[in-house]
């Protein structure tokens, strides 16, 4: 099994006829994902590579089906992408364009407090369900279907994560790649409780980095609900206070949001914290072995 | 981005924030007319964007307009170090001269992103001009905080309440409301980070204003702002940063001596994470991007090993949305075109089209040294730079 995403999964793009969006839908389609739809306002009627185009995501959800859609429009045009979808109904927005505005994100959040809708980023690499299903932008190839989690405010460290599982044989469930906005639509511990209604997903990597406090709030609920392995690791532990380390949400402020207060909070709370990025994967084999 | 002081207080005024009367100059001559303008007497202050100038020396009262020209001609130009410059220092190249105000109470006010509840959050103290950490850390009740919705803006009642939480009262108390709804006005009208005034400034005659005033803002909203793009100033940052940043690098200065070059921030962070695990230190935090171009590859590279502490790279890509053959051609272009490189450069590819970037090393005119994995990656470069004792490019 898995969340989120799965076969059943029918996918419209926003922002199809871009590089990128055409790049990825193709990679997702290439994956075995149901992409249905593409979107672009005023380009309606046009396809892409036979993924017919609509004007807008309304259209999409009810002349394709559509139930699931990936954002790659530029950042000022991103906000009102989540809240279209949102408002037309589907029910997993995952927003790949880096680069929104946090007062646009504070809008969204809004929005989205009256729409059943789960958003996912900005600012990420999407959501992978191995052997089903890809929304996003992550190589796919890496991947293997199994029964491991994995949570992450990364991109590419995600996939390295992802490729020591693979090489051990621990394939995954599902990863969700939650972005690195101070500001984002999913939390840790939105995926933590997804898994924990996943009775085969067996144990959870969490991937966490400096700012914020999203993996102490992380740690408190696992220590209160969650009886699986996590094995946990922040990035970020020789990073200087007062610089954003290339995502928005990566900032030691104040003397907050440290990785040392991090791992420790983690560790408080029975998480197994590893301190090299190289050991992600042997440590969840040895806690799923014991 | 960070700004002024002096560039912050005009945004302030421009919503109706009180501040005293100042100007920003460069000229100790027009220092000694500024302060002769504001009665004989003033505040000669340095700015610089980090903090803690007054202990550093920066920030000076003037009796007379001569001492004003006399302590303008010892400011400008020195390097002023402060806790947040570091040990070397920054420069002092522009003057911020107020007219000077007597100090009755000093207070704190800021408002900034509250990342947990997903709103502003005004935050102010009535124990002002200290570390506001160390006040939230010893008596967290002395900070009053009040939530404010980002599209309605703050109400009358909360700025109010702000007010009356400080212990103001009177005529003060509604001065101290005014200010605070003007600093908030400019925070959500400016997308900005953060606005910090420390200390806000109660006078004698019971006047409210702002006597220093920090304003930083969402990188991401710069687009919105184009009039904010020309308060930035390069003399306060990095020259190897400013570079990068022409190329949409997104590259930091740090202490140590191995450069590395990753795509992805978390990935970035965590491979400057196993060098130091690994006993030695990076040199730089450096996040190519995800579609970074083989010319931006190339100015990465230039940058990286420009930096003369460098004594060994490493380069650790793993393939997304970046295709790792079209990072391999940048690498191998760059060094191709700086000729003599001679630092070692440590590469672990990995993801799409790993074999073809693979082969464009190989078959590269260089001597790359080959990592398998990041453990293995990281243990060479340490190895490399250990043996490297030259340094440079």
């Amino acid at each position: 099994m898995a969340i989120w995403v799965n076969k059943d999964t029918r996918l419209v793009v926003q922002g199809i006829t871009g590089t990128e969006g055409k790049f990825h839908a193709l990679g997702c389609r290439d994956y075995g994902t149901q992409v249905v739809a593409g979107v672009t306002p005023g380009k309606g009627g046009e396809s892409v590579e036979g993924i017919p185009v609509f004007d807008s995501v309304e259209e999409a959800r009810e002349k394709a089906g559509a139930n699931a859609s990936v954002i790659f429009v530029p950042p000022p045009f991103a906000a009102d992408a989540i809240m279209e979808s949102a408002a037309a109904g589907i029910e997993l927005v995952v927003c790949i364009t880096e680069g929104v505005p946090a007062r646009d994100m504070l809008a969204v959040k809004d929005f989205l407090r009256d729409h059943p809708t789960r958003l996912v980023g900005p600012n990420c690499p999407g959501v992978i369900s191995p052997g089903s299903a890809k929304i996003g932008i992550m190589p796919g190839h890496i991947h293997l279907e199994g029964q491991v989690g994995v949570i992450s405010r990364s991109g590419t460290l995600t996939y390295e994560a992802v490729w020591q599982l693979t090489n051990l044989g621990l394939g995954q469930s599902t990863c969700v790649g939650i972005g690195g906005d101070p500001i984002n639509g999913t939390s840790f511990i939105d995926a933590l409780a997804a898994f924990k209604d996943d009775p085969e997903t067996l144990g959870v990597v969490l991937i966490g980095e400096i700012g914020g406090s999203a993996e102490e709030e992380a740690g408190a609920w696992v220590a209160k609900n969650f009886n699986r392995p996590v094995v946990g690791f922040i990035a970020g532990q020789t990073a200087p206070p007062g610089r954003r380390m290339g995502h928005a949400g990566a900032i030691v402020s104040g003397g907050k949001g440290t990785a040392v207060e991090k791992m420790a909070a983690l560790e408080e709370s029975g998480i197994i914290v590893v301190e090299s990025p190289a050991d992600i994967g042997k440590a969840m084999q040895t806690a799923l072995a014991g | 981005m960070k700004i002024h002081e002096y560039q912050a207080k005009e945004i302030l005024r421009r919503y109706g924030a009180a501040t005293p009367r100042g100007k920003m100059t460069q000229d100790p001559g027009e220092a000694r007319a500024l302060c002769e303008e504001f009665g004989g007497r003033c505040v000669v202050k340095a700015q610089i964007h980090a903090g803690g100038r007054g202990k550093g020396g920066g920030v000076k009262l003037a009796g007379s307009p001569a001492e004003a020209e006399e302590l303008a001609g010892q400011i400008l130009g020195m390097q002023l170090v402060t806790k947040q410059t570091g040990p070397e220092g920054q420069k002092v190249r522009r003057l911020l001269v107020e007219e000077a105000v007597d100090i009755a109470q000093e207070l704190y006010l800021s408002v900034l992103l509250d990342r947990a509840s997903g709103v502003p959050l005004v935050m102010a103290s009535a124990a002002g001009g200290m570390d506001i950490e160390e006040v939230a850390e010893s008596t967290p009740e002395a900070i009053v905080r009040q939530p404010i919705d980002p599209h309605l803006g703050i109400q009358p009642f909360q700025a109010r309440r702000v007010a009356r939480r400080l212990g103001l009262s009177g005529a003060t108390a509604k001065q101290a409301a005014k200010l605070v709804t003007s600093v908030v006005k400019a925070y959500l009208a400016m997308d900005a980070s953060l606005v910090e005034i420390n200390p806000l400034l109660v006078t004698g005659d019971g006047d409210v204003m702002a006597l220093d005033a920090k304003m930083s803002f969402d990188d991401n909203a710069l687009f919105r702002h184009p009039d904010l793009r020309e308060l930035r100033d390069r003399d306060e940052e990095d020259p190897l940063e400013v570079e990068a940043s022409k190329h949409d690098l997104n590259y930091i200065k740090l202490d140590g001596e191995i450069g590395c070059m990753v795509n992805g921030a978390g990935l970035a962070m965590a491979t400057m994470d196993i060098i130091k695990l690994y006993g030695s230190a990076p040199a730089n935090f450096l996040d190519v991007g995800g579609s970074a171009s083989q010319e931006a590859v190339k100015n990465a590279f230039q940058i990286l090993i420009s930096d003369e502490s460098v004594k060994a790279v490493l380069i650790n890509i793993f393939g997304g949305i970046a295709r790792t053959d079209r990072i391999a051609r940048g690498v191998v272009a760059a060094i191709e075109e700086l000729g003599d490189v001679r630092v070692p450069v440590v590469v672990r590819l990995e993801g799409t089209n790993v074999d073809e970037g693979r082969r464009v090393l190989r078959d590269a005119d260089f001597d790359f040294v080959v990592a398998e994995h990041m453990a293995d990656a990281a243990e060479k470069v340490v190895a490399a730079a250990s043996s490297n004792s030259t340094g440079g490019a």
